[in-house]
């Protein structure tokens, strides 16, 4: 009886000790990683971080989620935090990283942030776009522009226009393609494609102060004014130079279209580079790329990860790990080189990045310091979630039925009031 | 049988006619069941080119089965590139003992109300049914939590659990409406002889079950495995169905869409359920017949 | 030997107390079983719609909060254009779903009842969509409705170019893509439960009113389709069921568009839910589903469990 009961302890202790052992040494950090990057370059962009994480001792746990821009993710997410058992890190950003640090199921990430010095590097519309009550709860990874227009040089040429720089001659060009039997516009017909186009236009006819006036301050004047009608009139126009099959389809498969020449422009931010680039295409000889008209406006999109509270050493050595690769220059430069994006730091070589890139990278001080930057409502960086998902009813509406724009900027005001 | 057909007179030219057009609408509205089918395996057969130059309906050139061996093994999701098989085999871990412990409850409990009524039997069958009704959104976020609190969340087990609640209902249903059928003498008999009440249920119940367990067990099984709700909102990663992989495969793209790689993946998913559909098909109609749908 | 009236000697007494014991054990058994499925039905039904009830009277938005905020939720929900759409096309949806359903799978089963050759093979081909789930036959039906794509670029190759079928990206017209596809997967399921009755009739009252020289579309309207009436009905509630929860089906073939002009309210209250952080409002909508779901289900299940004396 006693020699068992030796044993039993002998064994109990041992087994703590493991334990104990297993516990102290934080032998692998490990990262449950939530995220909707699966297509083209998306998909090797995180590859090269799970690499990279691998390769500095930690553990990836891919949890992908794929389809209609993290929609799916939003819902896997909330059952995840409801159960109390987090993901690690997860790919949500905007106003949303906001609403989550409320409900305080966010980890604070300030003591990686100072020793790595994130104050300094980070462009102060990302740190407060990271920052909750001060402290840091989310590392951006990426700056994307949204303000962009892909476009088919050769497709352009056979009737003698360029880039547009101007609305009017957007239209005039468009006009003339479409005279000539060609798609003026590759689109996607799917909300959050129609408002990509929409905030383009808020940005290019009103200007980055009428922009924030309407999606950051929600000003009932500013949403009802002559100015937004002028906006509506446009996506009118817009509405009349895609091609009849357009609902529905994935922006890659637009992108696509302008790659094989069977449209000349597309209207989307600079992911659809990744999507040149996967297929082989040239940036200036196959493609170009040219920000939409505005007066030196940039609308700016950010990917970030969000770190949750999460119980156990490994999994919050894995935070501080993944905060830390992916703000560091390496990784910033591998990761957005695949991703069609520019670095969300300061003090990235520029030399490998193509010049779409390059120019991104000059608008955005241009803009930055001209005060011309504004945050992308359709992309959830500006505008919260509810409010944004009014605006893109309403736009959506307009833009795939025929409502006028008098009616349309009656109705954004109501949407905008309602969902507040 | 209402076989008019079998009824004197009926060899007339008229009759002929009339037979004649009989099949023709029978197979124009096969073309409208087949047409997707049909879309979706040859495209799987095709090679990339041949779906770019051909169109939707034609017929691959060769059968060429790469997309297959692609889909199963080698497809990426997000980014492990594995294929469907491990989620394969996740749907068949939580389909078997999913379908199973719902389809056994839901023939004791039909059993129990019927034929051993209690005060408050029909109320509590009634409430029970109303379970088939509600939309699922509607339990997603409390499932969650109640996932949490049992510490089941992200789990095969988990997924177990809430396909036996959302198939109870069903399961009930079906064996209780069969059950109303059984005389109730058989049950009477048995219980003069001094049988109890699990001994009737294995000796006299179940033999003259099989019918309505068929058509149980292939409801139940097409449910579970086609769930793409549940285990898309309550899965992440490697515990995730082979719907929910599919999803993934489907919108991950490197470069070029591989529509034959998707539409393989998703015939692949679909082969359990086609399968049992093609083989207990009949025995799906006579188990109908059988009394289910009369009750 | 199991023939015993009522007990008149000693032993046949303690028989009867046996039995009496016995039987008490039997009917508690049978609650006993029954308990564990109705407690989990309880929980897993009841409770979780009185969560969701609890939550479409407060405010939630990211995460579900428990402060009693009264009917604003449900003032909002009624307010908001897209929901008015969304049970504008439930009805269309629903209606022609159920209708053209009933139908059609009456329809065929009356067809395949007619000694068919093969029957067994064109019964599986209207059966098999049943099996399938839309997110496999998704991007099929896409395909197939497209107009670019699909049947109206394969009239236009063979030759009939006026031939227009673009539904699929006509505001008005998408609703109607969804009954198109809706129809396709479950009338096959209604076809074999009319079938199953079908075999289950009178062959001799059929005889008896050929001979009396009734016509056979006679014999159908006036004896035959009548004694089918607990499926029309069975098959109605099964169908509502299926169009109020109608949700991959949106997802896979329209994406709720062009515009929202095709969402369903399971797809609005999805999208409030998890994309727009409108728990509270997300929950009002999927209480106002519930409450059309039990318009049509209490009195079903009112009349069926009233009707049948032993059932």
């Amino acid at each position: 009886m006693n020699a068992i009961l030796r044993k039993l302890t002998a064994t109990t202790i041992l087994a703590g000790g493991i334990v104990a052992a297993a516990a102290g040494a934080q032998a692998e950090p490990t990262a449950e990683v939530l995220h909707y990057w699966t297509s083209g370059g998306e998909a090797k962009a995180v590859k090269a971080l799970k690499e990279d994480f691998e390769a500095h001792g930690g553990k990836w746990v891919d949890a992908p989620v794929a389809g209609g821009g993290g929609d799916a993710q939003a819902a896997v997410l909330r059952s995840r935090v409801l159960s109390g058992n987090p993901p690690t890190a997860v790919q949500i950003k905007g106003p949303n990283i906001q609403e989550w640090a409320e409900t305080g199921a966010l980890a604070n990430l300030d003591k990686v942030a100072n020793e790595e010095g994130w104050d300094k590097v980070l462009p102060p519309l990302l740190q407060k776009i990271v920052k909750y009550d001060g402290h840091y709860v989310a590392v951006p990874v990426n700056i994307h522009r949204v303000d962009w227009i892909w476009a088919n040089p050769k497709v352009l040429a056979k009737v003698g226009a360029g880039v547009p720089t101007s609305w009017d001659e957007f239209n005039e060009t468009a006009e003339k393609l479409k005279a000539a039997g060609i798609t003026p516009l590759a689109h996607g017909g799917q909300p959050w494609q129609d408002a990509t186009i929409f905030e383009t236009v808020v940005l290019g006819i009103g200007g980055a102060d009428f922009f924030n006036k309407a999606f950051v301050e929600r000003d009932v004047d500013t949403l009802k004014s002559d100015t937004m009608k002028k906006v509506f009139d446009e996506m009118r126009k817009i509405r009349g130079y895609v091609d009849p099959d357009f609902p529905g389809r994935d922006w890659n498969l637009a992108t696509g279209m302008v790659m094989r020449g069977e449209a000349a422009m597309q209207i989307m931010g600079d992911w659809a580079k990744g999507e040149f680039l996967a297929a082989g295409k040239k940036p200036g000889v196959d493609f170009v790329c040219a920000p939409t008209p505005s007066d030196h406006g940039y609308i700016l999109n950010s990917d970030s990860f969000a770190m949750f509270n999460v119980q156990g050493d490994d999994q919050k050595a894995g935070q501080d790990l993944l905060a830390k690769l992916i703000l560091g220059e390496k990784f910033q430069e591998t990761f957005n080189l695949y991703k069609g994006s520019i670095p969300a730091r300061i003090g990235v070589p520029r030399d490998k990045f193509d010049d779409c890139a390059v120019k991104s990278m000059d608008d955005l001080k241009v803009a930055s310091d001209n005060n011309t930057l504004v945050g992308s409502m359709a992309h959830e960086i500006s505008t919260a979630g509810a409010i944004r998902g009014a605006i893109l009813d309403v736009v959506t509406e307009h833009f795939n039925s025929d409502m006028s724009s008098d009616e349309a900027v009656v109705r954004l005001a109501e949407a905008v009031e309602l969902a507040l | 049988m209402a076989d008019v057909a079998q009824l004197p007179g009926s060899r007339s030219p008229w009759h002929m006619a009339l037979r004649f057009g009989l099949y023709f609408l029978l197979c124009v509205f096969a073309v409208y069941y087949l047409l997707p089918l049909f879309v979706v395996l040859s495209t799987a057969f095709k090679d990339l080119d041949e779906i770019r130059s051909g169109t939707l309906l034609s017929l691959p050139a060769e059968l060429n089965v790469d997309a297959w061996s692609f889909a199963w093994s080698e497809a990426c999701v997000g980014v492990s590139c594995e294929g469907l098989q491990p989620y394969f085999w996740n749907s068949v871990q939580m389909a078997i003992p999913a379908v199973l412990i719902s389809s056994f409850l839901g023939a004791l409990t039909g059993y129990a109300l019927t034929k051993f009524r209690f005060k408050g039997a029909n109320v509590v069958f009634a409430m029970i049914l109303f379970g088939c009704f509600i939309p699922f959104q509607v339990v997603l976020l409390p499932m969650a939590q109640t996932l949490g609190w049992l510490h089941m969340a992200n789990t095969i087990p988990g997924l177990v659990l809430v396909h036996i609640m959302a198939g109870l209902p069903f399961t009930t249903l079906f064996f209780r409406n069969y059950y109303v059928n059984i005389p109730d003498d058989l049950v009477k008999a048995a219980t003069i002889d001094g049988a109890g009440f699990f001994t009737i249920f294995w000796k006299i119940i179940l033999p003259l079950s099989p019918p309505i367990i068929v058509v149980t067990i292939i409801w139940q099984f097409t449910q579970i495995w086609n769930d793409f709700l549940f285990g898309a909102s309550f899965t992440t990663g490697g515990g995730q169905p082979v719907t929910v992989a599919l999803n993934n495969v489907v919108n991950t793209t490197t470069g070029v869409k591989r529509y034959n790689v998707d539409m393989a993946a998703a015939l692949i998913a679909a082969a359990p359920t086609l399968l049992v559909y093609v083989l207990a098909g009949r025995y799906f109609v006579r188990g109908l017949t059988a009394g289910s749908v009369k009750g | 030997m199991s023939s015993i009236a009522i007990g008149q000697t000693k032993q046949d007494q303690k028989t009867s107390m046996m039995d009496k014991v016995k039987d008490w054990l039997r009917w508690n058994t049978s609650k006993l079983v029954v308990a564990p499925s109705f407690a989990l039905v309880l929980v897993f039904v009841y409770g979780f719609i009185a969560w969701t009830g609890y939550t479409s009277f407060t405010k939630s938005k990211m995460l579900p909060i428990y402060s009693f905020e009264g009917l604003y939720q449900y003032i909002r929900l009624w307010k908001l254009p897209p929901w008015h759409v969304a049970i504008e096309n439930l009805v269309i949806f629903g209606g022609l779903f159920i209708i053209v359903s009933i139908v059609l799978g009456c329809l065929l089963a009356i067809l395949l009842d007619q000694r068919i050759r093969g029957e067994g093979i064109l019964r599986t081909i209207y059966l098999y969509p049943m099996a399938i789930s839309f997110i496999v036959t998704g991007t099929a039906w896409k395909w197939i409705l497209n107009p670019g794509l699909g049947i109206e670029n394969l009239m236009h190759g063979l030759g009939w170019t006026s031939f227009e079928f673009s539904w699929l990206v006509d505001p008005d017209m998408a609703v109607y893509t969804l009954v198109i596809a809706g129809v396709w997967q479950a009338s096959g399921f209604v076809m074999a439960m009319f079938l199953a009755a079908l075999r289950g009739v009178d062959q001799e009252i059929i005889k008896a009113a050929y001979l009396d020289g009734a016509s056979i579309s006679r014999i159908y309207l006036v004896i035959i389709l009548p004694t089918l009436r607990p499926v029309f009905l069975s098959s109605f509630v099964i169908l509502s069921h299926l169009a109020i929860k109608s949700f991959d089906l949106v997802v896979a073939l329209t994406g709720g568009g062009p515009g929202y002009s095709s969402t369903l309210p399971a797809n609005f209250m999805y999208e409030m839910t998890f994309r727009r952080n409108q728990i509270g409002l997300g929950a009002a909508s999927a209480i106002m589903m519930l409450a059309t779901v039990m318009a049509i289900i209490v009195p079903y299940l009112y009349s069926e469990l009233r009707e049948k004396k032993h059932g």
